[in-house]
């Protein structure tokens, strides 16, 4: 008896730790789940573009989950610039012809990749992209180039849907 | 001390003492012994308290008539800086008001590392005091989000946007933080609510702060541990509270000046500009108070890296009680680490400032400096000089220095000897 009974009680008292931690992490989840997007946030998961207004070396920028998106109509020359870099040079190496469908059309999410700014057209050494913020420098094709960001800037999800519309998301 | 023997002179107050004994408490903290040579540094303490007080009470008047809402905030802030009786005065202290606790945190600090206030056996009192700062950045973050202004808005994008770069989970945390895909309006109303909630958060971890304080007693500008009560001791009241009070009038003529002669002086004309998701503005700057720690960050071209930076210069001051390896507390007696003490606030301002600059040339090679110089300063140079320094001797009590006597001698021999 003498000898089983403090057994009987570890296993008890580890039992009832083991309950009050599930019981604890079962309440705690909603209460950190609820902060996650919700519902109607992710319901805006789509947007339709008109394009037909764009014309050559313009972008249009349009808001998708509430970030800005680029839609740049390229040049002949910007193309033939994101298309000559060499793999080596990259420092998040991506094919220009994997991020643009068509070469015409470059689709980005207009968010720079390190802290999450606004890019400004037109700007920086490469031609394509500069960040205000914090100084990253995007090419022609939206891959960074130089400065702090560590990634491309991202390619969302996008189809024609006809000649004049893009479909985002 | 003389809590325990407190006896209330009232028959009422006997019996109330009995059952909860607040008169005794209020007694320890008039009666409480306190080193009789405190000088003006010291009265940050009393003077942070009633920034605490001052952010509360304004902002819990303006939360009356602000709407966190992304559509209406912007608005409800002119509304209460054109409509609401006083809005103008009350948001303006508040506003000059979290950059007046933030001045008064940092003389607080920079007063702890001249005198060693943080050492053996105050480490937990230094310890909590960080605590709070951490709690006031990120009550001062989330305050500035709420005005809904164009940096209001780039500087929660930016921010939250640090969390990003842990590896593999950093993308959910992000859109946990936010509730969304971008800082929108769910991120606002969990901002409101946290913003309402941390100043009581600060005034929680206060009490903790002044209790653990009340332990060992005050640190003092010569460092030496003293008897309590004894003849190097005065009592609270009056004597610290008229101090107290005088440095807090000072201070409030500062204050004053601010909000009622350059209210707009310490903020960014961006932040008049609703909230734009479309536009960045050219130069996104944060308050002052987190210019050093931005410096930081920006000097690092690593994402990840950058961020691990910025949070080990705030994280290494935790540590700072074992970093800094000398017994001896106050400055007044570390003839090195004086100097290496100026040297640093040099390199902080210096760091202040690369962080308000565009961050490229010149500027960047300097933030680059002062960053290896700040974490030299803690990583090396303290725990080195704990050893290689050689210190004036300590006077025995506060008293002896200036009654005379053999240590007060030796004291001016030593000095002359360095001297040479």
């Amino acid at each position: 008896m003498s000898d089983k009974k403090p057994e009987r009680r570890e296993f008890l008292f580890t039992a009832t730790y083991a309950v009050g931690v599930v019981g604890v992490g079962a309440v705690a989840w909603p209460m950190i789940d609820q902060m996650n997007p919700d519902a109607s946030v992710k319901a805006l998961a789509s947007t339709e573009v008109d394009i037909s207004s764009v014309s050559p070396g313009k972008t249009i920028t349009v808001l998708w989950r509430g970030k800005p998106v680029f839609i740049r109509r390229r040049t002949q020359d910007e193309i033939a610039e994101a298309r000559s870099v060499k793999m080596e040079d990259l420092k998040h190496p991506e094919k220009d012809e994997d991020r643009a469908k068509d070469p015409e059309w470059l689709v980005m999410l207009g968010v720079c990749t390190h802290l999450g700014c606004v890019p400004l057209n037109d700007k920086g050494d490469y031609d394509g992209w500069f960040c205000p913020c914090h100084g990253s420098h995007y090419d022609t094709s939206g891959r960074i180039r130089k400065g702090p960001a560590p990634l491309n800037m991202a390619i969302p999800k996008y189809e024609f849907i006809n000649a004049n519309t893009i479909k985002i998301g | 001390m003389s809590d325990n023997e407190y006896i209330p002179k009232s028959k009422f107050g006997k019996w109330f003492n009995d059952r909860l004994p607040l008169l005794s408490l209020a007694s320890h903290l008039t009666d409480y012994p306190t080193p009789k040579n405190l000088n003006y540094w010291w009265t940050f303490g009393g003077i942070l308290t009633f920034c605490l007080i001052t952010q509360i009470v304004t902002g819990i008047t303006l939360a009356m008539h602000y709407i966190a809402h992304a559509d209406m905030a912007f608005e409800s802030v002119e509304h209460i800086m054109r409509d609401v009786n006083y809005g103008w005065l009350i948001r303006y202290i508040h506003a000059n008001g979290a950059s007046m606790f933030f001045l008064a945190v940092y003389i607080h600090i920079f007063r702890s590392l001249f005198y060693g206030s943080y050492k053996s056996p105050r480490e937990i009192i230094w310890i909590i005091g960080i605590m709070i700062y951490l709690l006031m950045m990120a009550a001062a973050f989330m305050g500035y989000v709420l005005p809904w202004g164009q940096m209001s808005f780039w500087g929660a994008t930016v921010i939250t946007n640090l969390f990003s770069a842990i590896p593999l989970v950093g993308e959910g945390i992000v859109n946990w933080l936010w509730g969304g895909y971008s800082v929108d309006n769910p991120t606002l109303t969990r901002f409101f609510t946290l913003h309402y909630l941390i100043p009581f958060l600060i005034l929680g971890l206060v009490v903790l702060h002044i209790w653990a304080l009340h332990v060992p007693g005050n640190n003092n500008p010569i460092g030496i541990d003293i008897k309590k009560p004894s003849k190097d001791t005065v009592p609270f009241h009056p004597y610290i509270v008229i101090k107290d009070a005088f440095a807090l009038l000072m201070f409030m003529i500062v204050f004053a000046f601010f909000v009622f002669y350059a209210p707009n002086i310490l903020g960014h004309a961006d932040n008049y500009i609703e909230a734009n998701p479309m536009v960045t503005p050219a130069h996104i700057v944060p308050e002052w108070y987190l210019l050093p720690f931005y410096a930081i960050l920006r000097s690092v071209p690593d994402k990840l890296l950058g961020v691990i930076a910025m949070l080990s210069a705030i994280l290494i001051l935790a540590a700072l009680p074992w970093l800094d390896t000398s017994k001896i507390r106050s400055a007044v007696f570390r003839p090195l680490y004086k100097q290496f003490y100026w040297i640093l606030v040099a390199d902080v301002l210096i760091l202040g400032y690369m962080g308000a600059m565009p961050a490229e040339g010149l500027y960047l090679l300097i933030g680059r400096v002062a960053t290896a110089y700040y974490f030299l300063h803690f990583l090396v140079i303290l725990p080195v000089l704990g050893f290689k320094e050689k210190t004036i001797p300590v006077p025995l009590s506060i008293t002896e220095p200036i009654l005379g006597g053999s240590s007060n001698l030796a004291l001016a021999k030593n000095k002359e000897s360095l001297d040479k």
